[in-house]
């Protein structure tokens, strides 16, 4: 006979323990993680890529690559001499703070000062799952459309940092930043907007002291 | 959207519901789904009905879904509204000042088990 049992749990909140345990041992470690999520194409390797070869000569960068198949982002970001491992989500759309740890363990971050995990390329799935990560940054690219915090707005709420990419392409678009600035402040009044362009490297100075100040804040806060 | 990962931390967590009341099989398992929390419940169902053969102590656990209705408060004028029918904006008073009281749970009530 079934006898009936009150679980009243959230579904995710085994994943919410895992995340903060994981963001215990990365403050323990004096590791910075950086959740970077984007649609597919939105550009997250390419500013990765841009990223890495402008502060690794200040800080020590490992990069972990989530994707459902292939390991052609990992190649891409191993040409910047940066440590990198590819991960795999066995067919999920996204990462969980289960994964998140195994990926650290395997990255080894002893030596890894700021560790970047690449989400796989969606705007609604990395939203719900937090991986550990002490910054979450997202990616929007002018083609996307300024309509898309009306559309994703989980995925604005969860976010630190937003990076409007492909800045260099806005002469071919109707994009409005002000209309985009109004729809993010709105879903989340503390985002930092950083317009850039991961090709030109326009604006990608802002994006680097974001960084630092982020890295030194957590180290600091460590003592 | 993302089905699959929710029904491998269901599992999880009943996983661990089982051993700390040593319990041995679960014949039934209550959700509560609120109305935006994403979560296609057909999709919900069709995933569980794949992943709980893999295991002894869910497999013959049928998945019951309630769906929980979303409201939507106003800070404006202090009235709530039907978020699925409205959105972000107040129907009240026009204002953007809002934010979901509910509807987006993602919950386990309750099993049935022995």
């Amino acid at each position: 006979m079934y006898k009936v049992y009150e679980i009243k749990k959230r579904i995710f909140d085994d994943n919410d323990q895992e995340a903060d345990k994981v963001r215990k041992e990365l403050k323990e470690n004096g590791t910075f993680l950086i959740n970077l999520m984007s649609s597919p194409g939105g550009g997250k390797t390419t500013t990765l890529k841009r990223t890495i070869r402008a502060l690794q000569d200040e800080m020590r960068i490992g990069v972990m690559e989530a994707d459902i198949d292939s390991a052609v982002d990992a190649d891409a970001i191993s040409e910047t001499g940066a440590k990198v491992i590819q991960l795999h989500t066995g067919g999920m759309c996204h990462l969980d703070a289960d994964m998140t740890r195994q990926g650290l363990e395997e990255l080894g971050t002893d030596d890894v000062d700021l560790a970047i995990l690449e989400n796989v390329g969606n705007l609604v799935c990395p939203a719900e799952f937090d991986t550990g990560a002490v910054k979450n940054v997202m990616i929007l690219s002018v083609p996307e459309g300024d309509d898309k915090p009306l559309k994703y707005p989980l995925m604005f709420q969860v976010s630190h940092c937003l990076l409007i990419n492909k800045i260099d392409a806005a002469s071919c678009f109707d994009f409005d930043f002000d209309a985009c600035r109004e729809r993010v402040l709105r879903l989340n009044p503390d985002m930092k907007i950083i317009p850039v362009s991961a090709k030109t490297g326009e604006g990608m100075d802002e994006w680097y002291d974001w960084i630092r100040e982020q890295v030194k804040e957590w180290k600091e806060a460590d003592k | 959207m993302h089905e699959l990962g929710i029904i491998v931390h269901i599992t999880k967590t009943l996983q661990s519901v089982a051993k700390e009341n040593h319990l041995n099989e679960i014949g039934s398992v209550t959700l509560e789904v609120g109305e935006v929390s994403s979560i296609v419940p057909d999709y919900l169902t069709d995933c569980w009905a794949y992943y709980r053969k893999k295991f002894p102590l869910i497999e013959k656990a049928e998945m019951k879904i309630e769906i929980l209705p979303a409201v939507t408060y106003c800070e404006a004028c202090g009235k709530t509204y039907p978020t699925v029918q409205y959105g972000r904006q107040c129907p009240h008073c026009g204002s953007w000042d809002t934010y979901l009281a509910a509807g987006d749970e993602c919950n386990i009530r309750e099993i049935e088990a022995c």
